[in-house]
């Protein structure tokens, strides 16, 4: 193990590393501690100068009451719903399909489609402005959840193609080479023997595009005018124009967008961990 | 699938094997080539036109491109988006160092790493909230804090000098956290049997991680230069959220000046900022070649 373990440490080195721990976290959330005690500020402490000392009382929920009363952030939330969870089960389904069709078969211009996955996944958004809402608009999707989800689909269907390709990779191929030989269908072999295998790819995969399609902001800025389709990172920061200097309200607000993700990870943790670093162990 | 199609299920039988593997793609490649590659293609082509979204498209031949060379906004975008490669890069290091401070095994340690994974989980909206208020002037923490150093105040994002060092801190502390967790994965993989064996031989401290800890974390630092270069050039929402380039144009970087171009109440010069976007495509497919022919060295020797 590197580094050396700190148990092996002398004892006052263990006792200052155990101290150093809750400090380093400590300085390294402050802004979040920071925004998290002001949205429990009363307005008062912010007319009266009292930004970042101890609060006056207790307001948490006079602020996220009024956030939720007098802004429309409880229908942005619900849009990002929308535009959240049919994107994660289409991206999921189709890479299911195309990381199966990648692993599986060997045909010509198996790597070049593949690579072209990879390559579309790392691509500026800025090239496909233009087009993508020319065509949304033209769809008469736009300024609709419909227009947001079917481009996040396609997008983000390079990044889980890539994953779940070299999810496959790694089963046995054996599994998939006796099935032939009994006679069972490529479909059926898909269905019945490496779907069931891909649970733990599902899970990882889902978790990761609902955080990133749910902190989507350009998008939601490109393809969405109105408040009806809004989702809640591009509303937020309409809210923020409204909200001149109303610290207390603006950092509710944050904490309301930030937490179905939040939440998502502290519950599924493991996945999202191993969705993320995957190929970070093996070259 | 034979039973769907019992007349030609001897066709289907002999050539199940070649065909399947199309028909499995056929819906996603269908997606990605409507949404992804097809538009690459037309923003190319409107970036040869002078269009506003709505009436006929007029075909200007280079003109956007001669015109962006005389546009000093696109000068200090692009001077911008360099500023912010380099200093994003810091965030590997920095992850690497965090991630060494984590790996230990004491009570806790497994929470304390999801907190500092945090800000990564953290829409880059509330990341730009938060640090606007920190920078905020008269009473944001770092206000006050130079005022206590200096003297005087300095408000970073009203600055043309500190503007856009203001907004790559603030994007620093998701991507280190980024880099924090790929290490730590890195970490956790490594062969204990050869640094035992590095340390029998006497090597420790920063030769031992320099000639036996870093070679082996080759594919997470791999990982983490991908996801940074490429993040860099994309930063969009902090710059959007925390200056909308301002003040005057000295935050600006080439996704934010093509977006301004392109959708602002400017107008809507579709043309021109598509041709923002192709210069901005071009150098990023720079780098994304680079990846994918190590990807590709890597693919033929598994």
């Amino acid at each position: 193990m590197f580094p050396t373990p700190i148990q092996k440490a002398s004892p006052f080195a263990q006792t200052a590393y155990k101290i150093l721990l809750p400090v380093a976290l400590f300085l390294w959330l402050l802004p979040l501690i920071g925004v998290a005690i002001t949205s429990v500020r009363p307005a008062g402490d912010l007319a009266a100068g009292n930004y970042f000392g101890i609060p006056s009382g207790f307001a948490g929920f006079e602020n996220y009451s009024a956030v939720f009363n007098n802004s429309p952030i409880g229908y942005y939330i619900l849009n990002s719903f929308k535009v959240t969870i049919p994107t994660v089960i289409g991206a999921v389904a189709l890479s299911c399909l195309t990381g199966f069709a990648l692993a599986v078969y060997k045909f010509k211009g198996n790597l070049v489609l593949f690579f072209m996955f990879v390559a579309g996944n790392f691509i500026p958004f800025q090239i496909l402005m233009v087009p993508v809402r020319d065509m949304t608009l033209r769809a008469g999707l736009y300024d609709t959840t419909m227009g947001l989800v079917l481009f996040h689909v396609a997008f983000q269907t390079g990044f889980c193609t890539l994953f779940m390709r070299n999810f496959i990779k790694g089963l046995p191929f054996a599994l998939i080479e006796s099935a032939r030989v009994e006679g069972v269908s490529e479909w059926r072999i898909f269905r019945y023997i490496v779907l069931p295998l891909m649970r733990p790819a599902i899970a990882a995969l889902s978790v990761l595009i609902f955080t990133f399609v749910w902190n989507d902001y350009f998008w939601a800025t490109v393809l969405v005018q109105g408040q009806h389709a809004m989702p809640v990172t591009a509303g937020l920061y309409s809210l923020n124009g409204q909200w001149v200097a109303a610290w207390h309200l603006v950092s509710a607000g944050s904490i309301v967008a930030a937490l179905p993700p939040v939440a998502m990870f502290f519950l599924m943790q493991r996945h999202f961990i191993a969705g993320l670093t995957l190929g970070a162990t093996k070259g | 699938m034979s039973n769907t199609v019992p007349s030609s299920s001897g066709f289907w039988k002999r050539n199940q094997q070649t065909l399947a593997p199309f028909l499995f793609l056929a819906p996603g490649m269908l997606m990605f080539l409507i949404y992804v590659l097809v538009p690459i293609f037309e923003s190319i082509w409107i970036s040869f036109h002078d269009w506003d979204g709505l009436g006929a498209m007029t075909w200007i031949g280079f003109g956007n491109y001669a015109e962006l060379m005389d546009d000093d906004s696109f000068y200090t975008s692009l001077y911008n988006n360099v500023i912010w490669l380099v200093l994003y890069l810091l965030s590997i290091p920095a992850g690497l160092a965090v991630a060494l401070f984590l790996n230990q095994t004491v009570t806790g340690i497994r929470l304390y790493k999801s907190l500092f994974f945090f800000p990564f989980v953290i829409s880059q909206v509330v990341v730009g909230l938060m640090f606007t208020w920190f920078y905020a002037p008269d009473f944001g923490l770092f206000a006050k804090l130079t005022e206590v150093l200096f003297g005087s105040q300095i408000a970073v994002l009203a600055d043309e000098r500190y503007v856009t060092y203001g907004i790559i801190v603030a994007g620093l502390w998701p991507q280190t956290a980024y880099c924090m967790i790929l290490y730590l994965t890195g970490l956790n993989n490594i062969n204990p049997e050869q640094v035992e064996a590095a340390r029998m031989d006497g090597a420790k401290g920063l030769k031992l991680l320099w000639y036996v800890i870093l070679p082996q974390l080759a594919p997470a630092t791999f990982i983490a230069m991908v996801v940074t270069v490429i993040g860099s050039l994309r930063s969009f929402d902090l710059v959007s959220i925390m200056t909308a380039g301002g003040p005057y144009g000295s935050s600006q970087v080439l996704s934010y000046f093509m977006y301004e171009q392109a959708l602002s109440e400017y107008g809507f010069r579709m043309g021109y900022g598509a041709s923002i976007a192709v210069v901005l495509f071009l150098i990023m497919m720079v780098f994304i070649s680079l990846f994918i022919v190590r990807m590709l060295a890597q693919e033929r020797n598994a």
